[in-house]
């Protein structure tokens, strides 16, 4: 199952050269189509909510003598993350249709080989196999970025790939640290010890019993190869630029799940590996986060180019992502997993939209365009929601995953102070609040972007007629980058109406479903990723009983030692806990989650006179749910509210 | 002495071929003098089968090196041949074909195709002997063997007065280098009275037994890597590289990037072993100290200068003169690493041992290096564009120029796909991008430098692969994403030579990596290092049998994997 999903659309990108031009579109749709149907399928088929296990691991030999093995496992998360990848893989075929008239062989042959690996890094259950997927997704996206981008592409891909290549070789430095630290292990202490192994569990046994000063260096090491991917704060440079460049389907590929790659990685790699460590630093990431956040939306707030709003939006939407992730908690982590796969559905939306804007008027500069809401109706409808889906307006899918982030980072505060519905951490209600004044300004550059395209008078581009589309706009000498025009579209005969077409429609309605249904109902995803989610949160919090700067529940139980806790399969207790967590609808559902903190954190923050039984089932299998913090849940339920 | 000659039948082999090319290089009749190039690959191959299948009953501290070397020095060796073939006497042949009247006019003081051949097949006999010295005298003698054919193949590769610039500078730098490690040579020989290579090793471990080396020892330690670091392409004595790689024919360029290095890195290891990488302790080099700054230096040095000088290059040939530096700076990595924990458990694992991982990625970087000068040598230039960019005065009978900036190769995948896409796999091969060989070969380097504890060189190391990526992505991007140059100042079109084609599909298939597995461990076992026998109190004794029953065991297994590494190799 999960080599075929890996292989079809890479069979099909080898078919792509050997084909007759015109049957290029079909089969690069039929490439992308069928792995959808086979995730489609399998979602309906497995019973994923219960964590049965799924029994599609793929273990191979590769490369023996380097102790690497090919494997891929699958679970609620990477599951969560492949249904996004092949669900945007047509939409980005379907959207190339009308855009790219040149080298079409080219073209769809490196999507689809980037569909394919992309698939493969959220598949790879072995870090050299992992690494190799990671640094594959370079290639086809430099050839797309440099060959269908606008005029300053070169430049762009070639940073594009510089950035992410110079980091993610640090990161294998770290790995091959940890696969080396591993072999001086003693072969008793868990399957893979003392052997050249690259198996991502070995490795976080491994990892997880590093000393302080040996975790944050490798701590260093992965995070310097998987944040300039997110991209964090200082490393984000290379971004809008990539994205203002690329194609169209390369921006969507970019934003929607690229970008997912560098926060699964952190994930699943990162914080599981050095978890000591990524609990110490997490202050320093998440202001790194928050700036990028507030930093990021500042500087939207004064571009003129639409889609350079939407790109640095990528940056100050990410920090949010990292912010949830960095807060450990139940709701943080969640927020932070469901704000991968909206984000890449939103943004993924927004690019599609000015792309096909683009398409007709041949510019993005917001001086030169407004009040197309008049001209192009049905556009203007998707480009209101998909843009108050990116603001994080209640009702659609933006809103629960930035909620539940910054509640998360409001949560976990309270290691040192302790308050009320605190789970235990180091950051606090502050981080919460900065991170807030990022929501509100995201709020106002995405409004003002949306105001300035869509209403107001009708202002299109000089020398625009709608009988030549495809020669309008161009070389008008505009003041911003990108307007020149696109050589590649030059004499594109393709005739495009006023408004959208019926396979533009098509394309954004799936999106646009996508994005109210996960607003309205967030459960069936939050379910879906929830056993990756509370183990994260289980080994957070036992890694925390262990550390001993972090002043903890005194007698910690030595059952709670972190591979234990690690080597409980899937904790089912705590699953049906969690999902009665989450189980209320809609939004009410948000503001209980805020109101009812999860036992098991809140046990440990809170009641300090909790019997050490008590913690140490709630952390291997986790109780029933109990609402905890019944003392005073209307403090901490307004404290959030004021941020929402 | 009749054992050692034994060993010897590999270097018999390409030596009777040396001699034959000579003489049938100098016949009148071109259909005799053709058949130098399939007698020098018939002597490259039966060379290549005799050491792989005759003894190997070396007593240096290194006892696999010598078959591990001699088979990859007759593979590469013939995809090298397949580089060159056609390569000697194109102009002077052209000139005889021109004049059919006067076909008779042969004039064989003339004709350098058969001295070509030989110095090529001494080349890679001397690179064979440097595998299997245990004599610093050989030593020396099978480095000279290697270096002086290469300056004169250098010098006769063009007609171009480029190419004798660039052999006069080689052939002074080189016999700088050369007097260097002599006089270092010289220098151990009088701190341990003897020039047997297992013997000089005892003397200098039972000196570190007893309150370190002596300083004469060291001096002529020191004298020696430097003075080698000529042949390696390493920092202090590099500067020859990029004008040498430039004025060379590049068929003779890929030569000089594998051969001359490759016999520096077996003198390195030779060298090193002397001292030895303490085996006992698995988490450090271990070699003596002063060698280790030493090395320490010129090994981040190396890789920093050569990347960055390559990034500041606009042709092709300089940029992949620099990265040889720099490759030559990556695999000094793992010399430092030396050959981890392998005495007691019967040879060390790839990962552990920067010894195999030298091994590996020399045989790596060859073939990649041969996919990447099968396209520069496959191609040539002519037209009013190519006088101006090739320099050369007096340009005899309008030999075409070669191609030389990065803009020659533009939208060469449109116009020759398959060079183009050699051209595309042998850099991003170069450069490290996985899953191809360049990842995989580097990965053990990384590894065993971890294991030793050489953080600060992997990091180095791995910022370093990120540099290169600015330089190999514009000679791939050049080729594979711009158009071609259509303006007709020049044209770049193929030489009509088919085995350079051959020869960079050849390489280009293994640089994908459809068969690098046995290789592998064919390396590893190559790099296996026993070590001198230390006193027993510092070994448990009763683990000697078990080890040595496991490492002949090892020997065993490894043949029939080294026998497909063979033949992947050709």
């Amino acid at each position: 199952m999960l080599l075929t999903l890996l292989l079809t659309p890479l069979i099909a990108a080898l078919l792509v050269p050997l084909m007759p031009k015109n049957s290029v579109k079909p089969l690069a749709l039929v490439g992308t189509l069928v792995p959808l149907a086979l995730v489609i399928f399998w979602l309906a088929t497995h019973n994923w909510y219960a964590g049965a296990p799924v029994d599609a691991r793929v273990d191979l030999p590769w490369v023996p003598q380097l102790g690497v093995r090919f494997t891929l496992d699958i679970d609620g998360l990477s599951m969560a993350l492949v249904a996004l990848t092949a669900f945007l893989g047509p939409i980005c075929v379907l959207a190339s249709f009308t855009a790219i008239t040149t080298r079409l062989r080219t073209y769809y042959g490196w999507l689809l080989v980037l569909q394919a690996v992309m698939t493969g890094v959220f598949l790879a259950r072995d870090a050299v196999v992992f690494y190799v997927m990671f640094e594959f997704t370079l290639v086809p996206m430099f050839v797309l970025i440099s060959l269908f981008g606008s005029t300053n592409r070169k430049a762009a891909a070639i940073k594009f790939f510089l950035y992410t290549f110079t980091g993610s070789v640090l990161a294998l430095a770290g790995i091959v640290y940890l696969a080396w630290f591993n072999t001086t292990l003693d072969p008793k202490l868990f399957e893979g010890a003392g052997n050249w192994s690259f198996g991502v569990s070995t490795l976080i046994n491994a990892g997880q019993r590093m000393s302080m000063l040996q975790q944050t260096w490798v701590f260093a090491g992965l995070m310097a190869g998987f944040a300039v991917k997110v991209p964090l704060f200082p490393l984000h440079t290379w971004l809008p630029l990539a994205h203002t460049e690329a194609p169209t389907a390369g921006s969507v590929v970019l934003a929607g799940v690229l970008l997912k790659l560098g926060t699964f990685a952190i994930f699943t790699l990162a914080i599981p590996m050095v978890p000591m460590a990524a609990v110490t630093y997490a202050p320093v990431i998440a202001v790194l986060a928050i700036i990028g956040c507030i930093y990021g939306g500042l500087i939207c707030w004064v571009q003129t180019d639409v889609k350079k709003v939407v790109a640095y939006s990528s940056v100050a939407h990410l920090g949010f992502c990292i912010l949830g992730m960095f807060a450990f908690n139940a709701a943080g982590l969640q927020g932070s997993v469901l704000y991968m796969i909206n984000h890449g559905l939103s943004t993924g939306a927004l690019f599609l939209c000015i792309g096909m804007m683009y398409e007709r008027y041949h510019t993005r500069n917001m001086a030169e365009i407004g009040g197309l809401a008049m001209k192009m109706p049905i556009w203007a409808s998707f480009f209101v929601l998909f843009t108050m889906a990116s603001v994080g307006l209640p009702g659609t899918n933006g809103f629960v995953s930035e909620f539940l982030c910054v509640l998360g980072a409001f949560q976990a505060g309270g290691n040192l102070t302790g308050f009320a519905g605190s789970t235990g951490g180091n950051l606090g209600p502050w981080y919460a609040a900065t991170a807030g004044t990022g929501m509100i300004i995201g709020a106002i550059y995405l409004l003002n972007m949306l105001g300035r395209v869509c209403f107001g008078p009708l202002k299109e581009p000089v020398g625009h007629g709608h009988d030549h589309p495809g020669s309008g706009g161009h070389g008008q000498g505009h003041a911003t980058g990108g307007s020149v025009g696109h050589e590649i579209n030059d004499g594109s005969v393709v005739h495009l109406p006023a408004d959208l077409t019926g396979r533009e429609i098509g394309i954004l309605l799936p999106i646009a479903f996508a994005c109210i249904f996960f607003g309205l109902f967030p459960n069936p995803l939050m379910r879906l990723t929830e056993i990756p989610v509370m183990n994260q949160v289980r080994m957070v919090e036992a890694v925390r009983r262990e550390m001993p700067s972090v002043p903890s529940v005194p007698s910690v139980p030595a059952v709670l030692s972190v591979p234990s806790v690690l080597s409980v399969p899937s904790a089912r207790p705590g699953t049906a806990a969690s999902s009665a967590f989450f189980s209320a609808p809609g939004i009410s559902q948000s503001h209980a989650a805020s109101v009812e903190v999860n036992p098991v954190v809140a046990a440990s923050a809170i009641s300090a006179v909790r019997p050490a039984s008590g913690a140490n089932s709630g952390a291997a299998s986790g109780p029933a749910f109990v609402p905890a913090s019944q003392s005073a849940p209307a403090k901490s339920g307004a404290a959030v509210e004021s941020h929402s | 002495m009749i054992e050692k000659l034994s060993t010897l039948w590999p270097e018999v082999a390409l030596l009777i071929g040396a001699t034959l090319t000579m003489i049938f290089g100098v016949s009148p009749s071109l259909a005799v003098r053709r058949l130098c190039a399939p007698i020098a690959g018939a002597a490259l191959t039966i060379a290549g089968v005799l050491a792989f299948t005759g003894q190997h009953t070396s007593v240096s501290l290194t006892p696999n090196l010598s078959t591990y070397g001699k088979v990859i020095a007759a593979g590469v060796g013939l995809l090298l041949l397949l580089l060159v073939v056609g390569l000697p006497d194109r102009a002077y042949e052209a000139r005889l074909a021109r004049s059919v009247s006067r076909s008779g006019a042969f004039d064989a003081l003339r004709n350098t195709r058969g001295e070509f051949y030989a110095f090529f097949l001494f080349s890679i006999a001397g690179l064979m002997l440097c595998a299997s010295a245990d004599d610093l005298v050989w030593l020396f003698l099978a480095l000279e063997l290697v270096s002086l054919p290469t300056y004169v193949m250098v010098t006769m590769s063009t007609p171009h007065n480029r190419s004798m610039e660039a052999g006069v500078k080689y052939f002074f730098l080189g016999a700088m280098g050369a007097a260097t490690f002599l006089y270092g040579f010289a220098l151990i020989y009088g701190a341990t009275g003897t020039t047997y290579l297992p013997k000089i090793a005892e003397l200098l471990q039972s000196q570190m037994a007893s309150g370190g080396l002596s300083g004469l020892a060291v001096a002529g330690l020191v004298l020696s890597i430097i003075g080698i670091c000529f042949k390696i392409a390493a920092v202090p004595m590099h500067f020859y590289t990029a004008d040498v790689y430039q004025g060379a024919h590049s068929a003779v360029t890929a030569f000089l990037a594998f051969v001359p290095k490759t016999a520096g890195f077996f003198a390195l290891i030779l060298l090193l072993s002397l001292v030895g990488w303490s085996s006992t302790d698995a988490t450090s080099s271990g070699l003596p100290q002063p060698l280790h700054t030493i090395l320490w230096i010129i090994a981040a040095l190396t890789m920093t200068v050569g990347n960055v000088l390559a990034v500041l290059q606009t042709s092709v040939k300089r940029i992949f003169a620099y990265s040889s530096i720099a490759h030559s700076g990556y695999m000094l990595v793992g010399l430092i690493a030396g050959p981890g924990p392998s005495l007691a458990e019967g040879g060390a694992p790839l990962q552990s041992s920067g010894l195999a991982a030298v091994l590996f990625y020399l045989l790596a970087y060859g073939v990649t290096n041969v996919a990447a000068f099968a396209v520069l040598s496959s191609l040539e230039k002519s037209g009013k564009g190519a006088g101006a960019t090739a320099s050369v005065a007096g340009d005899p009978d309008g030999e075409p120029a070669e191609v030389d900036s990065i803009s020659d190769l533009r939208g060469l995948c449109s116009t020759s796909p398959l060079l183009g896409w050699t051209m595309v796999i042998a850099c991003v091969g170069l450069l490290g991008l996985p899953p191809l060989l360049g990842f995989f070969s580097k990965m053990p380097l990384l590894t065993s430098g971890v294991r030793a504890g050489e953080y600060g060189l992997v990091v180095i190391l791995v910022l370093n692969s990120a540099i290169a990526a600015f330089y190999y992505l514009r000679i791939a991007g050049s080729a594979l994403l711009e158009s071609p140059d259509l303006s007709g100042l020049s044209t770049v079109r193929p030489v009509g030579v088919a085995t350079r084609p051959l020869a960079g599909l050849l390489a280009a298939a293994c640089v994908v990596g459809l068969s690098f597995y046995p290789v592998m461990d064919a390396a590893r076992w190559g790099g296996k290092f026993v070590g001198v026998e230390k006193a027993p109190s510092q070994q448990p004794v009763k683990a000697e049998p078990a080890a040595q029953a496991a490492s002949s065991a090892l020997d065993g297994g490894h043949t029939a994997s080294s026998q497909s590494s063979e033949s992947a190799v050709k």
